[in-house]
């Protein structure tokens, strides 16, 4: 592990959004701006940067984190995915349908932000994903635009969909 | 904003990472979840020369039940590692059956990703006043367990936190644990908070563990936190209480602690709020009913 004496740059290697990557990172850079700078995917939203206003969350070894609030170097052996990674697998497109037909977004800032997050609660099947626990989930991601009653209703369809499917599969 | 410059070392462990700090004194600090540190960087309210990264250590992290005999006998208590991530902290199964307040406290910390990363280790180490797992700590007897360069210390929540940011570890120290004892069958807890948006730090917010026998309460221990430059155990209050005189708890509250006044939120708002959830907890507990505490949100409503 190069990181393992002290040093303002170190090299990294993980797997993002499915396939094998490394970088040179600088050790102050956080992992949204390698994301966004040396990988293009700028779907990684960023605002405040110190972790109030969830634009910037990805999925990291499964688990929803501020992309501004890890550093780069900090993802060397783990598992990346962002929203572009969520899209191309198709994991969320329930989800991202139902934002679509709920009207939940307007400018789209917070939206993958959003996304994460939700998909985060709704992979996990022991959740009640009740409208209260969404809101709750969902107290960590600021939206300017759309009163948050549209996304809690994309989110509550999905689960509810999904709980189904779940259902008449067993 | 971004952060500063500076160098990064991820050792692999514990003895690497004293050795570090040791090495480079006030220049290095431990990054543990990163989620008050890395926000203080891209704010430039710090400017560590060095950050040690304690994510690569082995055994850090984890909770496990030791000592005594299993089934809450007294002697036993349960050992979280300083790197355990607060959801971890809360939904582990251990901490689920034996310390049900730090179960009730976990979904009140921040967000789901800030929990995610967030560290129990980084929280008490870090000893913002408005915080659960101090209060929780106190609440519950909690021994801080630390090893530095010579060696391992326990230092007893009570003479841990010492102020605002401020608790007895020594520069170089590096918290390994926190123990909590397990607490007998007859024991009751109860946790309330109130913020103003679900996640935010807590206005105000209590952690309470006692005994209850034969109808009565006994060992009773109150922790308020946001009222104070610390956590703050209610002494007079707790007596008064086991004294089933809740309304001479309430009164003697306003001498036992000193809420900060800012512009968003009065001291004399957070006197009459920590009264409310004292009258709240005082009230569960001393009913026959189960063990209480809120697994919701905070917010206002209802006071
Ligand atoms: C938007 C937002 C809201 C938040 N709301 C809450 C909340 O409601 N309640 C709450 O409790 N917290 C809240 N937090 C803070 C969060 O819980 C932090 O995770 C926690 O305070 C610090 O833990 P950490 O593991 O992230 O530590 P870090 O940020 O890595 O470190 C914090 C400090 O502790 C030191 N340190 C860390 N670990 C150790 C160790 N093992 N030994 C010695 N020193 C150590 C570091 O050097 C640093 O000075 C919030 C954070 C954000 C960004
Ligand atoms: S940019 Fe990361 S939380 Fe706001
Ligand atoms: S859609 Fe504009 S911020 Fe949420």
């Amino acid at each position: 592990m190069a990181s393992e004496s002290p040093d303002r740059e170190h090299a990294v290697a993980f797997t993002l959004n499915g396939e094998a990557v490394r970088a040179r990172v600088p050790a102050r850079m956080h992992l949204g701006d390698l994301l966004r700078g040396t990988f293009g995917l700028t779907g990684v939203h960023l605002g405040c940067e110190h972790g109030v206003c969830g634009a910037c969350t990805i999925l990291v070894d499964g688990r929803a984190v501020r992309a501004c609030l890890m550093l780069g170097v900090q993802a060397d052996g783990a598992t990346v995915e962002t929203v572009e990674g969520l899209t191309e697998s198709g994991r969320i497109g329930d989800l991202q349908d139902a934002f679509h037909a709920r009207n939940a977004l307007q400018c789209g800032y917070c939206t993958p932000g959003m996304l994460v997050t939700a998909a985060e609660l709704l992979a996990d099947e022991t959740a009640a994903a009740s409208r209260e626990e969404i809101r709750a989930v969902i107290s960590g991601n600021y939206c300017r635009c759309t009163g948050y009653h549209a996304i809690v209703d994309a989110i509550a369809t999905t689960a509810e969909a999904r709980r189904n499917r779940r259902e008449t599969a067993e | 904003m971004k952060a500063p410059d500076f160098a990064y070392v991820r050792p692999a462990s514990l003895d690497a990472a004293l050795a570090l700090l040791a090495e480079h004194g006030e220049d290095a600090v431990p990054l543990a979840g990163g989620q008050s540190l890395v926000t203080a960087l891209n704010m430039r309210l710090a400017s560590p020369r060095l950050l040690v990264d304690l994510n690569a250590i082995p055994d850090l992290a984890g909770v496990s039940e030791a000592g005594g005999q299993e089934g809450g006998q007294e002697g036993g208590f349960v050992r979280i590692g300083a790197m355990t991530r607060h959801r971890d902290v809360g939904t582990a199964s251990v901490v689920r059956e034996r310390l049900p307040l730090l179960a009730a406290a976990m979904p009140h910390i921040a967000h789901p990703a800030i929990r995610n990363r967030g560290t129990i280790g980084g929280s008490v180490a870090l000893a913002d006043p408005a915080t659960e797992w101090p209060a929780c700590c106190l609440a519950a007897g909690a021994t801080i367990v630390a090893r530095g360069c010579h060696g391992e210390r326990r230092i007893a929540a009570e003479d841990f936190f010492l102020g605002l940011y401020a608790t007895a570890l020594e520069p170089g120290e590096i918290v390994t644990a926190v123990e909590f004892p397990v607490p007998g069958p007859d024991a009751v807890w109860g946790f309330e908070e109130l913020s103003r948006r679900h996640g935010d730090y807590a206005l105000v917010g209590l952690a309470a563990t006692g005994r209850r026998a034969g109808g009565r309460l006994t060992d009773l221990r109150l922790a308020f936190f946001g009222v104070a430059d610390r956590p703050v155990l209610a002494r007079a209050a707790a007596a008064a209480v086991e004294a089933g005189d809740v309304a001479g708890a309430q009164a003697a509250l306003a001498g036992e602690i000193d809420p900060p006044d800012d512009p968003a939120t009065k001291a004399a708002t957070r006197r009459h709020l920590a009264r409310v959830l004292l009258g709240r907890v005082a009230g569960r507990l001393r009913e026959d009913a189960a063990p209480i505490g809120t697994v919701r949100g905070g917010g206002l409503d209802g006071v």
